[in-house]
């Protein structure tokens, strides 16, 4: 990787992916876990931290440190630009039209709540039908279903079949004029499904229904362009695409955030305040009330930066050399399923051993220094779909490497060998 | 390695793979659902009493290694027990799985219970291991035969 500088004001000179290099700017990959290099293939949980955006943060609070929004002094103007040029970065890296349409939150959970309980209470009423898919994760359900229930709503489900994949004819038979909302995930953190969501998001907007995608898993493996895709609502967390954690966007189309009433009430959503009566700020301070994750914010805009100076297109195609290279090497292993094998998959590989919890694959492949996630992945419904109760899970990212795969594939035949 | 070959010892592995007592009562006293919502662990303990004699006991469910193999042991150890003999098994159980028991001085009076003290060193599996305790103290402390917290 070739130093770029900031891509706004100076002119990109090269781009370029190499792996170990790549590796060089997380520091935390270098470390032993039980006297072994630790491999980590817990992506899709959480990635890791570059050392610039760890900068960042850390030149923020040395630097900067102050109240945005409200100081006339010297360190709160220069804590306020650093948050909203984050939030310019953040509108460019989406291709969203306004940065007013940039809602800072504390993740993708936050995000889907938001709507939920602004736009989901205002407009979706007795009877009318919200529209999920069977992949979701729980935070695609449940405040969906804590809307059903206040307001007397029905929550439907897209069926998926054996490989993974929505049945979108059943899909286009569920929208209908009851239907108020589709709220669908973008990538599965389970069976890393890449959903064919601009279909989906077209086939809503010939009923005129809106669309919600929930992004955490998208946003780190492909350009997102929420235009292109046409979505009324985008939301995803930084801490899944390399940045800090406590950060998350709701994207929302301005005509439809305009409408919405505030989620939250409180300082810096306000114009003005009296016990009569107070006046909401304008987008999209109206959404962001209280003191922001300010660091979190300035380090998102790092994140924004150095995925800038890297070539993403190289880094999503390494990822998928990855996939395909743990598919293949895992499925010559006796007695393991892959858990989800749908045509259009990023790089999330579950997977069952016949016989061993995936725990106790967890537990083994941990003393190796090798970190996967096991259990249900917050997605309860997706488990009982396929059968089980849970699985092993390794998730890749950009900094992943072969060699890593190897170490996984040796690990595996090492659970085998203490259960047998 | 130790730590793992502490933690997967062959009692362990025995009772996963060949678990006693397993399988569901047809006639129970008392019947306690347990889960685990961390990670989808989840058994059912069934009881039959001879007054505070726990006089059969069995279970059914699905979960890791480690929680099947504690089920199975605790089955095997607290049958013919009275409640409060079983109780007071509970508490020195979850001492040595914790850390906070001695193993060495646990380990004879223990018996087989004292397979699971290479648990402690792994602190994520602590609560696998107490599952199906938790579950057989909560059927033991519900009031009155014959009561099921489904």
């Amino acid at each position: 990787m070739k130093l770029t500088g900031k891509t706004h004001d100076i002119q990109v000179l090269e781009k370029s992916f190499d792996v170990w290099k790549v590796r060089e700017d997380f520091p935390i990959l270098s470390q032993q876990v039980n006297g072994k290099p630790l491999t980590y293939l817990d992506n899709a949980a959480t990635s890791q931290k570059p050392q610039a955006v760890i900068d960042a943060m850390t030149r923020y609070y040395l630097e900067e440190n102050s109240n945005i929004h409200r100081g006339v002094h010297f360190l709160s103007d220069k804590a306020t630009q650093s948050y909203e040029a984050a939030r310019v970065k953040t509108q460019k890296f989406l291709n969203a039209a306004r940065p007013e349409e940039i809602i800072n939150v504390r993740g993708t959970t936050e995000g889907i709540n938001l709507v939920a309980q602004t736009y989901g209470r205002k407009n979706i009423g007795r009877g009318d039908e919200i529209i999920i898919s069977a992949m979701e994760h729980h935070s695609n359900i449940v405040p969906w279903q804590m809307l059903c229930e206040e307001k007397g709503s029905i929550l439907r489900v897209i069926p998926m079949n054996e490989r993974g994949e929505l049945l979108m004819d059943k899909y286009e038979k569920m929208l209908n004029e009851r239907t108020k909302f589709v709220s669908v995930v973008h990538i599965s953190n389970v069976l890393g499904t890449i959903n064919p969501v601009k279909e989906m998001v077209e086939l809503a907007h010939r009923r005129q229904i809106p669309v919600l995608l929930d992004g955490a898993q998208a946003v780190p493996h492909m350009k997102v362009d929420v235009r292109e895709l046409d979505c009324d609502f985008y939301a995803f967390s930084a801490h899944k695409m390399y940045g800090p954690t406590g950060v998350g966007i709701l994207y929302g189309k301005h005509d439809f955030l305009e409408a919405m009433p505030p989620y939250q009430g409180g300082g810096d959503m306000i114009k003005s305040v009296t016990f009569e009566k107070t006046i909401y700020g304008d987008l999209p301070h109206k959404f962001e009330a209280g003191t922001p994750n300010i660091a979190g914010g300035v380090g998102f805009g790092a994140t924004i930066d150095y995925l800038d100076r890297i070539d993403f297109k190289t880094a999503v195609a390494h990822e998928r050399e990855l996939l395909a290279y743990a598919t293949e090497k895992l499925t010559s292993i006796r007695g393991l399923r892959i858990i989800g094998t749908a045509q259009e998959k990023a790089s999330v590989l579950s997977f069952e051993l016949a016989g061993i919890h995936p725990h106790d694959i967890g537990t083994i492949l941990d003393d190796d220094g090798i970190a996967i996630r096991t259990g249900h992945h917050c997605a309860q419904p997706v488990m009982k779909c396929f059968g089980i109760p849970a699985t092993a899970r390794a998730s890749f990212a950009m900094y992943n490497v072969k060699e890593e795969i190897d170490a996984l594939v040796r690990g595996i035949h090492r659970v085998i060998e203490v259960f047998t | 390695m130790t730590a793992l070959r502490e933690l997967y010892q062959e009692v362990i592995l025995d009772h996963n793979k060949n678990p006693r007592n397993f399988f569901k009562m047809a006639d129970p006293d008392r019947k306690v659902d347990g889960y685990n919502p961390l990670c989808g662990d989840h058994y059912t303990v069934f009881l039959k009493f001879d007054k505070d004699l726990i006089k059969d006991i069995s279970f059914e469910g699905a979960g890791c290694a480690i929680s099947k193999a504690s089920a199975s042991v605790m089955s095997s150890v607290v049958k013919g027990k009275t409640i409060a003999e079983a109780e007071e098994l509970f508490g020195r159980f979850h001492a040595l799985v914790t850390g906070e028991a001695d193993p060495l001085l646990e380990i004879d009076t223990l018996g087989k219970l004292a397979a699971f003290s290479g648990v402690s060193e792994f602190p994520a599996r602590v609560k696998c291991a107490s599952l199906p305790w938790h579950t057989l103290h909560a059927a033991l402390s519900s009031k009155g035969y014959r009561i099921s917290t489904e």
